[in-house]
């Protein structure tokens, strides 16, 4: 993933020692990767192939999961059930197979779009707040530069749940709580602090002579900032861009503590998807696996990216 | 102060033929610019993180209750402060906090060096493998732990029947998540698996910075492979190491989303890390001046890892 270099040009490795080396680490890939798997094939089992003893390797797909994810259905007697038409679509269908009709949508939709809303708005904000802070800790003298941007990490170092108390108190008292904005807030302050120090790294590598050139073009700095460093720093911006929304996205603590159903993303939603008689497996793992294309995709594209994403920018490559 | 940068950028094309007076006043017109950039990330964080602070901090001296919100508040002192560090089950709490926080990192630093040092061997498609490796590690991890709870499950959980599989005992003669020895592990085991490929990926940097000549010049002098593993490799890679093991110690002594979903800090109070007795004291038995003086507790001790860790994390930049 990141760039082979030549660092151990001469003492190269046997071609043993690479496959051994090889075979172990595929083998830890392939054990790392059961869980998740398992959560893929489990969407599209049926409830009860999802319980079964021993577990279910081969079975017959279903799309109950997602069916169930979706919508939320009740309980009807099988002549109530005969006396309607003919089932609207597949899922209820299979809802009518286990004598139930499907009674309406579930709060999945609206759950993935509060998380849709609150990561997008948050990320545009912090990368915004974060590109300009970051250019002018890059290229200007800032007194207490250090302090300031220690303090600026600092904030994210808090354990969230400390960080949810006086929110709490402080959203109920100006009238943010279980709001989206609140939520946009809030995010925008906790990934405020990852934006700044990755993009200062990126817009560091960005030569100053750029800048200085197109101001004695007659440029001022603002446009210099605008015209010159900007683009050049489109890469950087991108990759921190997906930083803060995979941290939006995936984020639990502050949403279960801070929201519960206006404002409620995704996370906190998940775990409470209940069938008749305890957890629906299949339909968590449909929304599981649902939720969790998005990063996959991401993490693929910012693959070259990630170290210095998760070192706040210390190690660049 | 947006006037004054936007005033003193015409005046600087005004002037430009003058050099010297045309530096003082970009110079001044950067310290504006340099100032309006920097204010709004400034500003937000201390509406949103200093000013709560503050109140935390003013809470934790008062009985104040969020449930009782118009109950007359009276200024305590430091009586939260006495009564949290001389509670039996904070230190309880704390006690959990360690173990999970020094296992965690024990088995993720062996594992994630160990797995560094294979793929930096550089065997065909290792940037693939690698990447595959990665991807627990981007998942929410409360999405993720809470489908734990289903692979733990001992009647149908695939966890226990590949454990039975192999040591022949009976699926449904252990729960993971319902017994005092098991549970404390099983939200070990998660974590590795999930933070493993971080310290890997901080490792493998480690491991590709170090310089191939070195290892020439070893051979040359004939040192053994155990030789240069010990006294080249490992002391080159120390810093990236320390770095990796600093960032999950923080990270995870704050531990709450992975361990709320899977056990929710039971059964009794046997995997009740600290984030989660702070969670329950402060949304459940709504003891807010209580639960703030634990906070601010929690976060002097963050802070004072957050301190260790930047020392380090300069350290290793200026490498």
């Amino acid at each position: 993933m990141i760039s082979a270099t030549t660092a151990h040009s001469v003492v190269e490795p046997s071609t043993t020692t690479r496959r051994f080396a090889g075979s172990l680490v595929v083998l830890y890939a392939i054990i790392a990767m059961i869980p998740l798997v398992w959560i893929i094939l489990t969407a599209f089992k049926s409830p009860d192939d999802a319980i079964s003893y021993p577990p279910k390797m081969m079975f017959k797909p279903s799309l109950e999961g997602f069916c169930n994810v979706f919508t939320t259905r009740s309980r009807q007697t099988p002549e109530f059930i005969r006396s309607l038409g003919a089932p609207q679509g597949l899922c209820d269908s299979l809802a009518r197979s286990r004598n139930m009709v499907v009674a309406g949508p579930s709060n999945y939709v609206p759950r993935f779009v509060n998380s849709l809303i609150i990561a997008f708005g948050s990320t545009v904000l912090a990368v915004a707040l974060g590109t300009l802070s970051a250019y002018g800790f890059s290229r200007f003298r800032v007194p207490l530069k250090d302090d300031l941007m220690f303090f600026i990490l600092s904030t994210r170092m808090m354990p969230p749940i400390a960080v949810a108390i006086p929110i709490y108190l402080m959203y109920r008292s100006i009238g943010l709580s279980d709001t989206r904005l609140g939520m946009i807030l809030l995010y925008t302050s906790v990934n405020v602090s990852l934006a700044v120090w990755l993009l200062k790294g990126f817009i560091d590598e960005i030569p100053r002579e750029y800048e200085e050139a197109a101001m004695i073009d007659g440029y001022t700095r603002f446009q210099a900032f605008v015209k010159v460093v900007l683009p050049q720093a489109t890469t950087g911006i991108a990759a921190t861009a997906i930083f803060c929304l995979i941290f939006a996205w995936n984020e639990y603590a502050f949403a279960v503590l801070l929201t519960s159903g206006n404002a409620q993303t995704a996370p906190p939603f998940i775990p409470i998807i209940i069938g008749e008689g305890g957890q629906d497996w299949p339909a968590v793992a449909a929304g599981t696996t649902l939720f969790l294309v998005p990063i996959v995709v991401f993490t693929v594209l910012l693959r070259k990216h990630l170290l210095r994403g998760i070192t706040f920018g210390a190690v660049r490559k | 102060m947006n006037d004054l940068s936007a005033s003193s950028q015409i005046t600087y094309r005004a002037v430009p033929a003058r050099p010297a007076v045309a530096r003082r006043i970009r110079g001044l017109s950067d310290q504006a610019l340099a100032w309006l950039f920097i204010t709004p990330t400034i500003v937000l964080l201390l509406a949103i993180n200093i000013f709560p602070l503050v109140w935390t901090i003013y809470l934790s001296f008062t009985n104040y209750r969020a449930n009782r919100a118009n109950a007359p508040t009276i200024w305590l002192g430091t009586d939260w402060y006495q009564s949290i560090l001389t509670d039996p089950d904070i230190w309880a709490a704390m006690q959990v906090t360690a173990h999970f926080v020094i296992w965690t990192v024990v088995i993720e630093t062996v594992l994630g060096f160990g797995l560094a040092y294979l793929i930096d061997k550089k065997f065909r498609g290792h940037g693939m493998w690698t990447t595959i490796i990665l991807l627990p590690m981007m998942l929410s991890p409360a999405v993720v732990g809470n489908f734990w709870t289903f692979l733990y499950q001992p009647q149908i959980g695939l966890f226990n029947y590949v454990v039975a599989f192999f040591t022949g005992r009976a699926a449904s003669s252990f729960q993971m998540l319902g017994d005092v020895t098991l549970s404390p592990w099983a939200i070990v085991i998660v974590d590795a698996w999930m933070w493993t490929p971080y310290v890997m990926l901080i490792c493998l940097a480690g491991l590709r910075s170090i310089p191939g000549y070195i290892y020439e010049a070893a051979e040359v002098d004939r040192a053994s492979k155990w030789r240069q593993f010990w006294s080249i490799t490992l002391p080159m890679a120390l810093p990236f190491i320390m770095l990796a093991v600093l960032f999950r110690g923080i990270e995870n002594f704050k531990m709450f989303d992975m361990v709320n979903l899977l056990t929710g800090g039971g059964p009794g109070s046997t995997t009740e890390v600290a984030s989660i007795t702070l969670k329950r004291a402060a949304f459940e038995s709504w003891r807010t001046g209580y639960s703030s003086a634990f906070a601010i507790i929690l976060f002097v001790t963050v802070f004072g890892l957050a301190n260790i860790y930047v020392k380090a994390l300069n350290r290793v930049k200026s490498r």
